[in-house]
């Protein structure tokens, strides 16, 4: 990945152009490749390499945002122009802080390995051997392998100077038979930990294992939720309101229940944005220092995060969890971990006389946020246990159920965690979740 | 821009693709937000970059840049051809593509009033004039408002000859209203969600508007709400308007007609489609014959509309279900021959110059029918209508789906009594379509943008459109969400 000292330089140089009292500049570069492949052919494959530039500018509390991707000094003076420009029309804005000043950042060792050097040849080889597992169980490949890195600075007017990059690499297999579906996925910071061929054989397995399901009534339903149906879940809940910004305007779950009971006390979730495990990122998007914070702690709900502005509503110190200006949506938990347990899937499975194993869910959506309430539906890979087995492939349901509902329910917590679907997590086995209707297949 | 297209589709060529395209696209979009009296956004942003696609050895490869100097150019087209050599170390059958006359054009979409030339300070007084409207009403703690416009410039040259150069601009606005009760919060939009309305017109769409003019009801209605009842599970027969039923069509007919999602490119992502091919060949029954659905790309100020596609075919009109009959896809070069046909529908478009083109909506119409919606009250005696699109959920073939509106208006004896909140309905795809009896007239026909459709891995997002007006459907399961 290109150096990121090279940015925060570009950055300082863009700050330098402007007119404005006050101006922050962002300037990131990555480069990612995406070989995407569907029965059993890659079908599409991508590159891209981006830059880009975001300006902050102010003049008193009339502030202006303006972006480009061209990071030649003519196009960062264009970008900073039309920012200063764009502010000097704007009304003012009695809540802006003004920027904040130079900061300490944690230094955190991350391992990214490979990933953002690993090739188009590299990436078509593991689809290979995903391709040679669907073809010896007669089964169809879709899925996605994507690789890259990044790298991004800060700097304002005040002194701020931050940088650091990143990488990545996902891969997710879905095995398609004539009845049945199975998927599994794998995220990781070093690429080198995703074995391609182990994916395809958990998805295959998955498939073959739940062809010809049966139909399930909906209703309320003992499940035993793997990673990515937990994931899932979890990342809603700090959609719909871990957020400060919910949260001062009374529009999150946790507005008014701070040293409340919102769950089980055996659920603890917090937002750590320094654990090198799971991409790490010491400052937000104004380059304030990222806090880890404890969210709800054994049931009890503890706090939000907040940038600067609801921070300051709030009468707490910030968190660093600023999104980029004009940041409108406001604060974002980016890195949510639910603490494990001393469990394992196997031993939820051999202790459930009648449910359901849930491998994933698709298209979840906040019916009411608030209540925490989400619908959507099961898919590749729902099965029926029955006194302490899996017995049958089941049709997909479809759940309509609250979040903290669930977690109010929760018997047994996995002691494996992974990265799925955003957010770091075990999987659960929950005793009561509401399925409202059911699909044909 | 034809310089850079046409360098990078020889470097293509050199380097030994036997197809290539190349587009160089250039976005501005400018955007305020407004909240609770400030101004909470005032953007300006550009991208620009070019998108080279090749063929080699009968496999797709694929790369983008924001370099456009001439080394970053050729190296861009070099290593596409790479992508797509290690594309064809996986390949079971080469891409064959249907014939496509190469056309030689400059479009640009018409506008009356470019929005863009509309001063800063008139777009954020017209927000904070709303604003101050919604502020009467004591429960809203939250007053929203956004306007936003696009323009694209875009150049497509390919290795068979063509060049074409469009441009397209975009205008979009929206209030909202929310508030806020215990455990209970409250919104009321206008024109509708997802940012308000957005068409490919100019600042004559905002006039249109006249948001001023509904801010206080939508307010006014969303304290209402918090006192409403429930709504209650149950069947009832629903009138879905037109701010409902444009996501309506989206989930359960734009989705499972994109032929390359019926084909399998989708499966790992948002799944494939309950309307397979044998469907088009058995005449499959989708709805009832009241439902006539068409894609259309060719209807003025449709988010969905365009000159050309991403491929340098023209924008169509197709049938997609006639007289409730399922009747044809959204096509591509690639997916066209794959069920008989000679040409592409025209309906590939890319998210900016850093991706792929995929199918994607173009409009997507329910078209008009006879009624008025007075009339599809009064002759419903009892039930439910629904507006304003909250929630949505359906399932990865597009059968089972559920939805949330904004509000519903209680029908008895054919009259409006009163109102409900958090309205939710469900049902599978066919069947629901099958209970249509009623559709409403073109006096309530709208093209609603849709500006945010994904699709994709990595994830894109397309303008895509749906003219609709109200419908009628019987015996429809509503009230999903358990009162607590």
């Amino acid at each position: 990945m290109s150096d990121h000292d090279g940015l925060l330089e570009l950055g300082q140089r863009a700050v330098e152009m402007s007119p404005a009292d006050e101006t922050e500049v962002i300037v990131s570069r990555g480069a990612s490749g995406l070989t995407r492949y569907a029965n059993n052919t890659i079908h599409q494959n991508v590159t891209q390499a981006s830059t880009a530039l975001r300006v902050r500018a102010a003049f008193g509390r009339r502030v202006g945002v303006a972006t480009a991707n061209d990071l030649s000094d003519e196009g960062m003076r264009r970008c900073v122009k039309r920012a200063a420009d764009i502010a000097r029309h704007q009304e003012e804005n009695e809540e802006y802080l003004g920027l904040p000043g130079p900061a300490e950042y944690a230094k955190v060792e991350a391992d990214y390995g490979g990933s953002a050097r690993f090739s188009p040849e590299d990436r078509a080889a593991a689809v290979r051997e995903i391709i040679r597992v669907a073809e010896a169980d007669g089964l169809t490949a879709s899925g996605a392998f994507s690789t890259g890195g990044s790298a991004m600075a800060i700097a304002n007017s005040k002194g701020v100077a931050a940088t650091d990059t990143g990488a990545s690499a996902d891969i997710n297999v879905t095995m398609t038979g004539p009845t049945s579906t199975g998927r599994a996925t794998r995220t990781a910071m070093n690429v080198a930990e995703i074995d391609a061929e182990e994916i395809a054989r958990v998805a295959a397995r998955k498939a073959v294992e739940s062809a010809d399901p049966i139909e399930i009534e909906p209703g309320e339903h003992t499940v035993v939720l793997e990673e990515d149906a937990v994931g899932d879940l979890i990342g809603q809940l700090g959609w719909m309101g871990f957020g400060g910004k919910a949260f001062v305007e009374q529009r999150s779950f946790m507005s008014g229940k701070i040293g409340q009971r919102v769950c089980g006390e055996n659920i603890t979730l917090y937002d750590d944005g320094l654990d090198p495990r799971f991409f790490p990122w010491p400052f937000d998007y104004e380059g304030v220092p990222r806090q880890k914070v404890m969210l709800i702690e054994n049931g009890i709900a503890r706090a939000v995060v907040h940038d600067r502005t609801t921070a300051a509503r709030a009468g707490v110190a910030p968190t660093g969890h600023a999104l980029a200006a004009p940041a409108t949506w406001g604060p974002f938990p980016g890195h949510l971990h639910l603490v494990p347990g001393d469990s394992s899937v196997e031993e939820m499975i051999a202790s459930t006389e009648r449910g359901l194993l849930v491998t994933r869910f698709h298209y979840t959506n906040a019916a009411h946020p608030i209540r925490t309430e989400l619908t959507g539906m099961t898919r590749d890979g729902t099965f029926l246990i029955e006194n302490g087995k899996l017995t049958r492939g089941v049709k997909n349901l479809r759940f309509t159920q609250g979040v903290l509902g669930a977690l109010s329910e929760v018997e047994l917590i996995g002691k494996r965690t992974r990265i799925a679907e955003g957010s770091l997590v075990p999987a659960l086995k929950v005793r009561r979740f509401r399925f409202s209707g059911a699909t044909e297949f | 821009m034809e310089e850079l297209t046409r360098l990078a589709v020889d470097a293509a060529k050199e380097a030994g693709a036997s197809y290539a395209d190349a587009r160089y696209v250039c976005t501005r979009q400018e955007s305020v937000a407004t909240r609770n009296g400030l101004v909470e956004g005032l953007t300006s942003s550009e991208s620009r970059g070019v998108g080279v696609r090749v063929l080699v050895g009968g496999a797709w490869g694929f790369a983008a840049t924001s370099d456009l100097t001439r080394e970053g150019i050729i190296g861009t087209a070099r290593l596409a051809v790479r992508v797509g050599r290690a594309s064809a170390t996986a390949l079971k059958e080469p891409v064959e593509l249907a014939d496509c006359d190469p056309i030689v054009d400059r479009v640009e979409t018409p506008y009356d009033k470019d929005p863009f030339e509309v001063p800063l300070e008139e777009r954020i007084a017209l927000l904070l004039d709303c604003d101050r409207i919604m502020a009467q009403s004591a429960e809203v703690s939250l007053r929203e408002g956004r306007l936003r416009c696009v323009r694209e410039e875009q150049h497509f040259a390919s290795s068979e000859g063509a060049s074409i150069a469009q441009e397209r601009t975009e205008t979009g606005a929206g209030i909202e209203a929310t508030a806020v009760g215990p455990e209970e919060t409250q919104t009321r939009s206008y024109p509708g969600t997802h940012g308000g309305q957005m068409m490919t017109r100019g600042w004559e769409l905002v006039d249109e508007l006249d948001l001023p003019s509904r801010a206080g009801e939508i307010a006014r209605e969303a304290e209402e709400l918090l006192k409403a009842p429930h709504c209650e599970p149950g069947t009832e027969d629903v009138i879905i308007d037109g701010t409902q039923l444009a996501l309506q069509v989206h989930e359960s007919c734009g989705h499972p007609i994109e032929l390359d999602r019926v084909l399998g490119t989708e499966a790992s992502y948002a799944g494939t489609s309950f309307l397979t091919p044998d469907k088009l060949e058995s005449e499959f029954r989708y709805g009832s014959e009241q439902v006539n659905i068409t894609a259309d790309a060719t209807l003025p100020g449709g988010l969905g509309s365009f000159p050309y596609d991403d491929e340098g075919v023209p924008g169509q009109r197709v049938d997609i279900v006639k007289e409730g009959i399922f009747s044809g896809y959204l096509t591509s070069r690639e997916t066209a021959p794959r069920i008989g046909l000679r040409r592409s529908g025209g309906a590939m478009r890319a998210d900016g110059w850093e991706s792929i083109p995929l199918i994607r909506m173009t409009n997507i119409n329910l078209e008009p029918g006879t009624w008025t919606l007075d009339e599809m009250i009064q002759d419903m005696g009892q039930g439910l209508l629904l507006r304003t699109n909250t929630s949505w959920s359906i399932d990865d073939k597009r059968l089972n789906f559920q939805f949330g509106t904004e509000i519903a208006y209680r029908i008895e004896d054919g009259q409006i009594v009163g109102i409900v909140r958090n309205p939710t309905y469900t049902g599978i795809t066919p069947e629901f379509w099958g209970s249509v009896d009623a559709v409403q007239n073109r006096d309530g026909w709208v093209i609603w943008g849709v500006p945010n459709c994904g699709k994709g891995e990595p994830g894109q997002s397309a303008h895509v459109g749906h003219g609709v007006s109200a419908a009628r459907f019987r015996k429809v399961r509503v009230g999903v969400l358990e009162e607590k």
